[in-house]
């Protein structure tokens, strides 16, 4: 994350007049806002076959004839997928990479926002492309992108052996493996999914398939001894350096570590497990029944369960609290250590916790209007859209973006001005 | 009724490296420790209960149009492919032959559409087509499936989808529709990614591989409609489940988790999706089951449904209705799966203005004989398929003698059946989807 103390937790309120755009531009796309909520932009159509992207009223120097998937990084800057000539590539802050390709998409950006990486193809070959410059090595197909930690490493599945239509087992012999900075392992496997890169930047652990029923977990291209009736990807404990994976066994999931068995339960399902800051937690999403949902922290489950899903699992800074989306029918809820709010929302987003421990907000919606939500209380301003609220370092302020009128609002709130 | 006509067709036996190269590497041992792994660990209560409870009583027969127009051949009944398979399977404990193995493939793969017509029809409501899933399931830990299919169960493995699309080419696809379709609708947008959106539409590979013009058509509906929605540019967008039919669930697990995650992640409401029947029952049924859903975590909502709300709340302006009289096939996953029998009337009778019926019809409705992955087996099985399918032909027949010129299918799969079927049995009569339909009539910018 960008240091949130540089930004302004003073100023009250601040507004660009988005609404008005339209009337400079044949039509305006959805709008994003920045991290620190300075900025608001979208795409907007300045003529047949030509787009810029308009931020807080500005556009860019150039125009583009397409341009997609405008995401602002962490440190602010604006990037966009741009197109000229049939070739495309990474546009920040208006200036396009020197480098262009047949192809990018899926931007990635490392947590201090230095880092941008975008999937490539370049007349039929893939690779990644790390601040502009590709992977020297290109393959035949590339899938399931990662980056590191720190942002400076790439990794992805890739094609290392060419198969025909129809041509079975040669597929079945093992086509696939993955690379990290365009070095691939040696070990082919049928399939390589999910994967990720440790905090040293040393290993690289991914999901695989070495037949079609056996699945395990490939460490640097060395697959765990023991293989499993199915896997989900992979995490590194921060402190140990170890490989923790949900895997199959006898139609049941559990975790796994370094290929033997670390939960002693067995759920339903097993997936999105994550370690607490501090690494002392091991927290994942379960299903302790057919058709019931929830979080398990070291193995125990949550005694709420919840109908259709849980998403968005979050630590607190300091590893003590979790909170979590859970959907029932229709309804979507916010879940925090086990408790769920009374209100629940037509949609909600990735709540957020102070760093005081005091608060979990979220972004929530009823009726098609956007607004935010604190320790279950709603917050009196019904929005036209809203983004995800952040909390200042002492957790006793909220920055909010919405748009409200017409009007994009940035607004800095003393927390208690929602929770009363 | 009149008798269709065929064409004369040879029947060229063409082997298939799938079944041959798979049973050629089996022994003895290893299909009985699978076949009773499977029974045992995987199967359980319910198979047991249909192998004990059926009486042999053949009324199921003649609700399989296998059965019914292989001239009421007892090996093309349910029974008959249960008795062929799993039956033997299980009688003589798992000892049979690599062989058989490749002949019980064949059987399972190719001669049954697990479209559940038989299951209508038995006291006892043994569900023949669960009973042949389990034996795709055996051929698959066993390594014994159609090439073809096998194929597009790998494609789904690695790109998750059916067609070996890449990861730039589906954006890329998309894009460029969208520029095509501003042409027409100034202004139309193909929105990609937008988070917060109120409907994920969700399509089959085939779409941006071959049929392009498809997702043009969504997305002049959803624009003329004012619809709120969106499309994923990363995997997940594919909703379509060959390895569902192949017995790979660890693989259709994967792929139907990466759609409804892909819905979840977007923030949509619901996800709809266009005009297929296999995949509706691979979301809507199998595959989120597999994954402990016991329902689809985010709200499937069939092209049926969504342009019958549409309709019904006047949401698409229509010119005139479409002239030329339709008949109406009934896709099985979505009517006998899913209960949008009238639903599909009300949309035919709101776009057209004549609307003959074939019979049977609604759940009673004979499968297009492509269903169940037996199509994307693919062409050494073509023949059988289609003269596998005569009722289906006089039904069309039927229809048409009544005076219609036009078969709706909202089915991508039945598509393909019926065109074979048309072909072979020289029927003149237009295939359309529903979307093609509104396409065509609905009210566009000067
Ligand atoms: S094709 Fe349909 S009717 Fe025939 S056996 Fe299979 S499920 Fe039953
Ligand atoms: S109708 Fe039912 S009981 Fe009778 S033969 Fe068919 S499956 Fe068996
Ligand atoms: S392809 Fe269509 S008619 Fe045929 S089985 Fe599927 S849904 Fe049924």
């Amino acid at each position: 994350m960008a240091d949130q103390n540089k930004w302004d937790w003073e100023i009250k309120e601040k507004k660009v007049p988005i609404g008005e755009w339209k009337e400079h531009f044949e039509w305006v796309e959805e709008p994003y806002a920045s991290p620190d909520g300075e900025k608001v932009a979208a795409v907007v159509n300045i003529g047949e076959g030509e787009f810029n992207v308009c931020i807080n009223g500005e556009t860019w120097e150039n125009p583009f004839e397409k341009i997609w998937y405008v995401r602002f990084s962490p440190d602010g800057r604006l990037t966009a997928l741009v197109s000229d000539t049939g070739e495309w590539t990474v546009a920040v802050d208006g200036v396009p990479w020197e480098n262009k390709f047949g192809y990018v998409w899926n931007t990635m950006f490392g947590p201090n926002g230095k880092n941008i990486a975008v999937a490539a193809q370049q007349d039929g070959e893939y690779c990644m492309v790390l601040n502009g410059e590709p992977w020297e090595e290109k393959f035949q197909n590339m899938t399931y992108f990662a980056m590191s930690q720190d942002g400076t490493k790439t990794a992805a599945a890739v094609q290392v052996e060419g198969f025909g239509e129809g041509e079975i087992h040669k597929f079945q012999q093992g086509c696939f493996t993955a690379a990290m900075d365009g070095q691939a392992w040696d070990n082919r496997f049928v399939n390589v999914w999910n994967m990720a890169i440790s905090p040293d930047n040393t290993k690289l652990a991914a999901e695989v398939r070495v037949n079609l029923y056996d699945y395990t977990i490939a460490v640097n291209g060395v697959p765990w001894e023991k293989t499993f009736g199915c896997v989900w990807q992979p995490i590194f404990n921060p402190k140990s350096g170890s490989v923790i994976a949900p895997v199959r066994v006898s139609g049941k999931w559990t975790l796994a570590e370094n290929g033997k068995f670390l939960w002693d339960g067995r759920f339903f399902q097993v997936w999105h497990q994550m370690f607490s800051p501090n690494g002392e937690k091991l927290a994942a999403i379960v299903a302790p029944k057919y058709g019931r949902w929830t979080v398990a922290v070291n193995g125990q489950p949550w005694t709420a369960t919840f109908s259709d899903m849980v998403t968005d699992m979050v630590f607190s800074q300091d590893s003590s609290r979790i909170a979590a989306l859970a959907k029932e029918g229709e309804q979507w809820k916010v879940v925090a250590d086990g408790s769920v709010w009374s209100n629940v929302f037509d949609m909600a987003w990735k709540p957020a916790i102070s760093s005081n421990n005091k608060y979990v907000a979220a972004k929530v919606e009823k009726k098609g209007k956007y607004t935010i939500a604190v320790n279950d209380r709603i917050w009196s301003k019904e929005c036209e859209a809203a983004w995800d609220p952040i909390f200042n370092s002492n957790g006793d302020k909220i920055l909010l973006r919405t748009v409200e009128n017409g009007q994009y609002v940035r607004r800095v709130l003393p927390v208690t001005e929602i929770t009363g | 009724m009149a008798e269709p006509a065929k064409k004369q067709e040879q029947e060229v036996k063409m082997t298939d490296e799938g079944l041959e190269v798979g049973a050629s590497r089996l022994t003895e041992d290893k299909i009985e420790k699978v076949i009773n792994q499977v029974l045992k660990a995987e199967t359980g209560a319910r198979l047991k209960t249909y192998v004990d409870t059926c009486v042999h009583c053949g009324l199921c027969s003649e609700a399989c149009h296998f059965y019914m127009s292989n001239d009421k051949d007892p090996k093309w009944s349910p029974v008959g492919k249960v008795k062929q398979t799993i039956w033997e399977m299980i009688n003589k404990k798992g000892k049979v032959t690599p062989e058989f193995i490749k002949r019980a493939s064949e059987i399972a793969s190719t001669e049954c559409n697990l479209c559940r017509r038989c299951l209508q029809f038995c006291p006892f409501g043994i569900d023949i087509a669960y009973l042949i899933a389990t034996v795709r399931r055996i051929c698959h830990k066993l390594g014994v499936t159609p090439r073809y299919i096998q194929d597009t169960a790998h494609s789904h493995s690695v790109t998750m989808n059916q067609m070996w699309v890449k990861g730039d080419e589906w954006p890329d696809t998309l894009q460029w529709q969208e520029e095509e379709a501003r042409g027409e609708f100034p202004g139309l947008r193909i929105p990609l990614e937008k988070e917060g959106a109120d409907v994920m539409y969700s399509v089959i590979a085939p779409e941006p591989k071959f049929q392009a013009q498809l997702i043009y058509q969504a997305a002049a509906i959803m624009n003329v409609a004012g619809v709120d929605w969106t499309m994923p540019a990363d995997m997940g967008w594919d909703n379509s489940d060959m390895a569902m039919f192949t017995g790979d669930n660890e693989i259709m697990g994967r792929v139907k988790r990466a759609h409804f995650e892909t819905a979840a992640r977007l923030r949509v409401k619901r996800i709809v999706m266009g005009e297929c029947g296999h995949a509706f029952r691979s979301v809507y049924d199998t595959g989120n089951r597999w994954l402990g859903w016991s329902r689809p975590a985010i709200p499937i909502v069939h092209a049926i449904d969504f342009y019958y709300e549409l309709l019904r709340d006047n949401k698409i302006p229509i010119k005139e209705k479409f002239k030329d009289p339709v008949t109406l096939h009934d896709p099985c996953n979505v009517i006998r799966g899913g209960g949008l029998m009238e639903k599909s009337r009300f949309v035919a009778n709101a776009l057209c203005e004549t609307v003959v019926e074939m019979h049977p019809n609604r759940e009673y409705n004979y499968c297009c004989a492509a269903g169940g992955g037996v199509i994307n087996c693919g062409p050494p099985y073509k023949l059988k398929r289609v003269k596998g399918n005569r009722v289906k032909a006089e039904q069309l027949m039927d229809a048409r003698a009544r005076g219609a010129k036009v078969i709706i299918s909202p089915c991508h799969n039945c598509h393909s059946g019926l065109k074979d079927i048309k072909n072979y049995y020289d029927i003149h009569m237009d295939i359309k989807f529903f979307g093609d339909i509104i396409y065509k009539i609905m009210e566009k910018p000067e």
